[in-house]
């Protein structure tokens, strides 16, 4: 406990650059989810291709990708933009069958009777076939963020600092103190991430609450416990 | 007034769903189309705002060539409403009502005003304004629809069995309404519908289809029931009689 008191500036400071190390992968690997999810779906071969490189990529370890990109990137060695690459990678691996599969799930008739009352095309995709898509694009973000806040740690191997520098540091000292420090900040971390995705999703889309079928299948889909009501 | 010349549609996978349709839908009048399920009449509706193109012949509204018109900016000038109502789930009662204004770039205010007395004008409760869709009855749906159709005022309502999914009680509520709206705006329907008693009911005219949408007989009610063309007619008009003595 005192060891957390005398620490608590290092703590806070590890924190926060661990939720700034999170956020940007999760914001960027779920837009480009989108471009590419419609892409996926527009065409048989396309779909298998992305689909396949998307679980390909997810199979590279963390540790050689985080080693490898400065030579791809030409960024320096400890440039925190490596890991930022190589989460962005994992979390775009991981949305983009979530992203597709909520773009194919949208009720046809729905966007025929859009297209028949005057949606162009884009604002179509837009303000009817994304939106509605929602509900189980938040389901897949929600594995995305947990996956991505845990990732941040291992960045501390190659000295991208995040609360993952505690259990690198605690396990060379012996020190389970901060070990625990560490484990409990960053779950802290994700449950909050959680709990304000959750919260954006109802604010975001209050239709969606009525009929939570789509949210459910997803989550099951992903192994993950649907959110209680 | 919509004229239909020598319009016939074949499919890429080779179905022929309307053959040679030659035919004038007058102004302010309610036209039903009426056959059985395949016959071809969603794809005549389609075929009136673009969602579906001719494999020949044309079809003009006013004297006006449709082939040649903006099929986005052509669909916000005809008001269509569906089966199942097909409202956006996301949105609310009036901005679902609001929709083809507010894509004509109407000010969001101003729409939705327009959209609160529209649903007086379908009798809906104005309660109502801010549910989902899915919070609503079928028949209240439909209603919905119907303003939506009528909210940037059209001059021609497509309706493709919009009360088909109802029950037959709200289903009667439902065509009186029409009947009332149409007494008071006057706007030129095109209704398709596979039930005779409601294409009798509603329409001004009729034009029967058999099967590969082929207009086997047009005219009033009346002319349909007293002088049918041929077998055809008269066996499809009696299928529908036993059910509606039921009624
Ligand atoms: N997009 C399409 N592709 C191929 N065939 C179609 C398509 N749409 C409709 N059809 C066929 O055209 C015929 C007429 O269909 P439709 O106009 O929907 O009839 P109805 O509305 O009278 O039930 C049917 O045989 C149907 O299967
Ligand atoms: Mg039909």
């Amino acid at each position: 406990m005192t060891w957390i008191v005398a620490n608590w500036d290092q703590i806070a400071r590890y924190g926060l650059q661990h939720v700034w190390l999170s956020v940007p992968p999760i914001v960027a690997g779920t837009a480009l989810s989108i471009p590419l999810g419609q892409l996926a779906n527009r065409y048989r071969l396309s779909r298998g291709v992305l689909l396949s490189i998307g679980g390909i990529l997810y199979a590279i370890p963390s540790l050689p990708l985080f080693v490898l990109l400065p030579s791809l990137l030409g960024t320096r060695i400890l440039d925190p933009l490596n890991v930022e690459v190589a989460l962005t990678i994992y979390a775009l691996a991981l949305m983009l069958r979530a992203t597709a599969d909520a773009l194919a799930s949208v009720d046809g008739q729905v966007t025929l009777s859009a297209t028949a009352v005057g949606y162009g095309g884009w604002r179509r995709f837009w303000g009817v076939e994304l939106p509605l898509a929602g509900p189980v694009i938040l389901a897949g973000v929600r594995v995305v963020s947990a996956s991505t806040v845990s990732l941040v740690t291992v960045g501390s191997l190659i000295g991208v600092n995040s609360l993952g520098f505690f259990f690198l540091d605690g396990y060379q000292r012996y020190f389970p103190t901060e070990i625990w420090v560490g484990i409990v900040g960053t779950v802290v971390i994700a449950v909050v991430f959680d709990l304000l995705l959750v919260l954006a999703g109802r604010l975001l889309m209050p239709w969606a609450r009525p009929s939570r079928r789509a949210g459910r299948a997803t989550a099951t889909l992903l192994g993950v416990e649907a959110e209680p009501s | 007034m919509i004229e239909f010349r020598q319009v016939s549609k074949r499919f890429p996978d080779g179905t022929l769903a309307v053959s040679g349709l030659d035919l004038v839908i007058p102004a302010r009048q309610t036209t039903v189309f009426v056959g059985s399920s395949g016959s071809g009449k969603t794809t005549i509706l389609r075929m009136i705002n673009r969602m579906v193109d001719p494999s020949s012949g044309s079809i003009l509204i006013d004297g006006n060539d449709i082939g040649g018109l903006e099929p986005v900016a052509l669909r916000r000038s005809i008001g269509y409403v569906m089966q199942n109502s097909g409202l956006l789930p996301h949105r609310t009662v009036l901005d679902n009502i609001a929709t083809v204004p507010l894509l004509r770039g109407a000010k969001r205010g101003t729409a939705r005003e327009h959209a609160r007395e529209l649903m007086a004008v379908v009798g809906l409760d104005p309660n109502l304004a801010q549910r989902y869709p899915a919070q609503l009855s079928g028949g209240q749906q439909q209603r919905v629809g119907v303003a939506r159709g009528l909210a940037a005022d059209p001059n021609i309502l497509l309706m493709d069995e919009p009360f088909g999914a109802v029950d037959p009680i709200v289903r009667a509520e439902l065509q009186v309404e029409l009947q009332r709206i149409q007494r008071e705006l006057g706007k030129t329907i095109v209704f398709v519908t596979h039930d005779i008693d409601e294409a009798f009911l509603l329409g001004d005219q009729v034009a029967l289809l058999r099967h590969g949408g082929i207009l086997a007989q047009l005219g009033a009610p009346r002319e349909l029931l007293d002088n049918p063309a041929d077998e055809f007619v008269s066996g499809f008009i009696d299928a529908g009689r036993p059910r509606s003595i039921l009624r």
